[in-house]
């Protein structure tokens, strides 16, 4: 069982934020270099001539939970959708640079988006069921990916289990999924990205439309995930970035002086502990103790 | 955590390298789906360009001056079209009077001042509801009776097939015009009424003023709707040999639909040729009906 | 001393300041507008017309009934199978124009609902903006086809061309599958366009949920955006039932003139629309037992289309209880 010691930092001396950081975090062993399943290489990402993201080399390691802070406007959301193509399915999106997925580059001419697709999860951030049973819901990625199984049911438990939602469903399997609360519709969505098994899962803001309780939860279960699954999440809440992501990629926004668009650029990427303890650049340093953003 | 991940870690999943060649997207199934979708549009169109086809080379011969000059005859060579088309003008135009002023007067009630809650109202809004899918043949039927109880012998006038064709597309006009009320902002009523006016005078001055592109080009699309059907004015008896201008609202008359279906159902060729002059003309007049719905909405439809 | 200084009359407003207090002791009492109560008596009126309509129908359509079922039971009507309303030896069976009409509509679903649904589901899923706003309107000028000239296609080329030229066909010169397929196609842009507004009005979050799980576009639109648009899709087709069981034109001009009972569909046959529409090219006079039986069977016929439309209001309701 993860203990949970809990160990105070205290940030920068400017603000009077205290943040909380699991021990969990710093249980789990954290190489120094993360073992990168999926990396970033000078990826930019345009929509039509509007360049979003810009300049971004990132790993991340392999069952570690990464996470992309930074303001609004900086190009994280964006980028995430890049790392499971489904940007493909904006008009006009384009990513220059490499995304490599277990080495191989996702981009690349033989590439079956589809397919990256069911390696590479995401949950989203606003719980998005189908309007069908819990059950149908689970089911629906195994079927429409063609896994054979011997006992759906048997997948639809286990997924559940993972998800830490068995108990509250197990009664009501065959009843809609809406009639779920929003963070039990968000647990839903984690059963159903685990029920096809992949080996990313990507989270934008999972927690945002939820409330402090079920937010606790899915922080609770996103450790848990960690063991089998590598996870990557955007959160606007950087205090929920030091609860529990491994290591933290700081983003911040550059104005183009000609049109004023806002481009995102990386500024800094590292452990979490280092990254709002000793943070490295400046900008990241005014970002954590809340000068803006 | 207790690990059961057994089952899903057994099931075997196609294991297969990102870069595999193929795509999902173009599996045969979802291909052969693709192509299906295309096919049916490409059935649809075609019927329609086949049908608009037909009518142009069966008609050509009969698309001459006498179309529009002649009257009727027992013989395709000096048959035209003339009090067909004059009679469909008087019937349109007749109509619009009937029924434009009632449409509009009661979407603005429904709209503007009825109490939504009231039974009566929403007794209303649903009778308007099921009025626009009630087949039109039974309008004609309705026509037929009324005008029966008020003793009305001949009933081959303009005025009882502007009557019966009214309250066929009532329910249309009453839906375009709620719809053109709706979307005229909120903001523009309160402002008005912050002002002093009166609920009236803020529709009159200020919500249909703004309202009327869209009122216009429903009400026109209604009438083009008008102009095509003969289903009610058969029941009222128009299917009969005109051989005069119609020249007021109690006068015989037949309409372009009714002539085609007379011209139609006649064996000689020459009659089918006529038929299908007269339905391309029908057409022309349709397309250049719906044009001008078009441009008024896009012209002077108001961008909130 | 006046409390407001009157800034000169406009048409409403009397040319001194209004006294803030009258009689009746509100201080923000007005002149009782009589044109505008009249006006807004005369709009009540107007949206009475329409309750009035459906009463009319309803009374037009019963009142000849009564005399006609005074005469012919209506059992031998409802299930009678000779339908010969002005021979001498009467018959009043209506099962004939009930085939003969549920012929045609059946054979318009067939070619609609496919075409339909397809047009629909590409419009909806497949077509980008720019494709989708020059299909649209290029599928409505289905639906503005005249039904009479419908009527002139389907017996002068589908029925004589296609059917007897081409394709060599043992049928007549009427035939209920020319009139009921080109049916179907007048009904397309009906069953299209209500389905493509219920499937573009699933959420893209569904579809989003659906790719990121790794389903291709034929997936997502088949498991998830048609199983959500289902309740609009039914009532697009019930709308499209009701549309043809309505439809009178082209059956009369297509499908015959007997009524007979159809068991092969390139038979000639009439329609309950088809009876009404070429019964009243008669002179029939009033209260007598042919103009009754006009009415009866329009009653017949309004009463099933309210059925119909009655039913889709209930699957519409039921669909959507369902999540």
């Amino acid at each position: 069982m993860n203990e949970s010691t809990e160990t105070e930092m205290v940030l920068p001396a400017t603000s009077n934020q205290t943040v909380r950081v699991h021990a969990r975090a710093s249980e789990h062993f954290l190489p120094e270099e993360p073992r990168g399943v999926l990396q970033c290489e000078k990826v930019d990402v345009y929509y039509g001539n509007f360049r979003a993201v810009t300049g971004v080399d990132l790993k991340f390691g392999l069952n570690e939970i990464t996470a992309l802070i930074g303001p609004s406007g900086c190009g994280k959301s964006t980028l995430l959708r890049s790392l499971n193509r489904m940007n493909d399915l904006v008009d006009g999106a384009r990513v220059e640079g490499k995304i490599l997925f277990q080495g191989e580059d996702m981009y690349g001419k033989k590439v079956d988006p589809i397919e990256v697709r069911r390696r590479i999860g995401m949950v989203f951030q606003k719980p998005n069921p189908f309007p069908k049973s819990i059950y149908d819901n689970i089911a629906y990625g195994p079927r429409v990916t063609g896994m054979r199984v011997d006992s759906m049911d048997d997948l639809v438990e286990e997924a559940l289990t993972k998800a830490a939602l068995w108990g509250e469903v197990k009664d009501k399997l065959k009843q809609s999924a809406y009639g779920l609360s929003g963070g039990q519709q968000q647990r839903l969505c984690i059963a159903r990205t685990i029920a096809v098994k992949p080996d990313v899962i990507l989270m934008d803001e999972p927690c945002s439309a939820l409330d402090p309780i079920a937010t606790v939860k899915i922080e609770d279960l996103m450790h848990d995930l960690r063991e089998e699954y590598t996870i990557v999440i955007v959160t606007h809440n950087m205090q929920q970035a030091a609860r529990v992501a491994d290591r933290t990629a700081f983003f911040t926004a550059l104005a183009d002086e000609g049109t004023g668009d806002r481009t995102g650029v990386l500024v800094e990427f590292g452990k979490t502990k280092q990254i709002f303890e000793q943070p490295a650049d400046q900008r990241t340093e005014d970002y954590i103790s809340g000068r803006f953003g | 955590m207790r690990t059961i991940g057994t089952t899903i870690s057994a099931s075997i999943r196609p294991e297969r390298p990102i870069a595999s060649g193929t795509n999902g997207e173009r599996r045969p199934l979802a291909l052969l789906f693709l192509v299906l979708l295309w096919l049916s549009l490409v059935v649809a169109f075609g019927v329609l360009v086949t049908l608009i086809v037909t009518i142009v080379i069966d008609g050509q011969n009969q698309f001459t001056w006498r179309l529009f000059t002649e009257f009727p005859a027992s013989s395709p060579d000096r048959a035209g079209a003339r009090p067909a088309i004059l009679g469909s003008m008087w019937v349109i135009a007749t109509t619009a009077v009937l029924t434009i002023p009632l449409g509009v007067a009661a979407a603005v009630h429904l709209e503007e001042f009825a109490d939504k809650k009231n039974w009566f109202n929403r007794a209303v809004e649903l009778n308007v509801q099921n009025l626009a899918a009630v087949p039109s043949i039974v309008y004609g039927l309705l026509a037929l009776a009324f005008l029966s109880a008020l003793g009305v012998r001949d009933k081959n006038i303009v005025i009882a097939g502007a009557l019966a064709l009214s309250l066929l597309i009532l329910p249309v006009i009453i839906i375009a015009t709620r719809e053109a009320l709706r979307s005229v902002p909120m903001e523009i009523r309160q402002g008005s009424l912050a002002l002093g006016a009166t609920q009236w005078q803020t529709v009159w001055r200020q919500t249909l003023p703004s309202a009327v592109p869209g009122i216009a080009t429903g009400a026109i699309l209604a009438l083009s709707r008008a102009l095509g059907e003969a289903a009610p004015l058969l029941v009222l008896g128009a299917l009969v040999f005109v051989s005069f201008d119609p020249d007021g609202i109690f006068s015989g008359y037949t309409t372009l639909p009714i002539q085609i279906f007379n011209w139609t159902g006649r064996p000689q060729e020459g009659f089918h040729e006529l038929a299908a002059a007269a339905s391309v003309l029908l057409l022309v007049l349709l397309v250049l009906m719906n044009g001008v719905a078009i441009f008024i909405r896009n012209k002077f439809q108001k961008r909130w | 001393m006046t409390a407001v200084a009157s800034t000169g009359g406009s048409v409403d407003r009397p040319n001194r300041p209004a006294p803030l207090s009258t009689t009746s002791g509100s201080a923000f009492a007005g002149r009782p507008r009589y044109g505008e109560m009249a006006i807004k008596l005369f709009l009540r009126v107007a949206a009475a017309v329409t309750i009035a309509t459906t009463v009319g129908i309803l009374i037009a359509l019963a009142i000849p009934s009564i005399g006609f079922f005074a005469e012919v039971p209506v059992l031998e009507f409802l299930f009678g199978t000779r339908w010969a309303p002005r021979f001498a030896d009467a018959s009043f069976g209506v099962l004939p124009l009930i085939t003969a009409t549920a012929w045609t509509t059946a054979l318009a679903l067939v070619v609609a609902v496919p075409l339909g649904l397809g047009a629909a589901i590409f419009l909806a899923e497949y077509a980008s903006p720019r494709l989708r706003k020059v299909l649209k309107p290029v599928l409505e000028i289905l639906a503005g086809v005249p039904t009479v000239v419908y009527g002139y296609f389907a017996l002068q080329f589908v029925q004589s061309t296609v059917f007897k030229e081409w394709l060599g066909l043992p049928t007549g010169a009427f035939s209920v599958l020319a009139a009921g397929l080109v049916m179907g196609v007048m009904i397309i842009p009906t069953i299209a366009s209500i389905s493509e507004d219920s499937m573009s009005a699933v959420p893209q979050a569904l579809r989003q949920g659906s790719a990121a799980l790794g389903a291709n576009r034929m997936q997502t639109t088949l498991r998830v955006v048609f199983p959500a648009a289902l309740s609009g899709i039914v009532a697009a087709i019930v709308l499209g039932i009701s549309r043809a069981v309505g439809e009178t034109m082209i059956v009369a001009i297509a499908a015959g003139s007997q009524a007979r009972l159809v068991a092969n569909p390139l038979e000639q046959g009439q329609t309950m629309t088809g009876f009404i529409a070429n019964a009243a090219l008669g002179d029939s006079r009033v209260g007598s037992i042919e103009y009754d039986t006009l009415f009866a069977v329009g009653l017949l016929l309004f009463l099933i289309t309210l059925l119909i439309n009655f039913i889709s209001i209930r699957f519409v309701r039921r669909f959507r209880e369902a999540y």
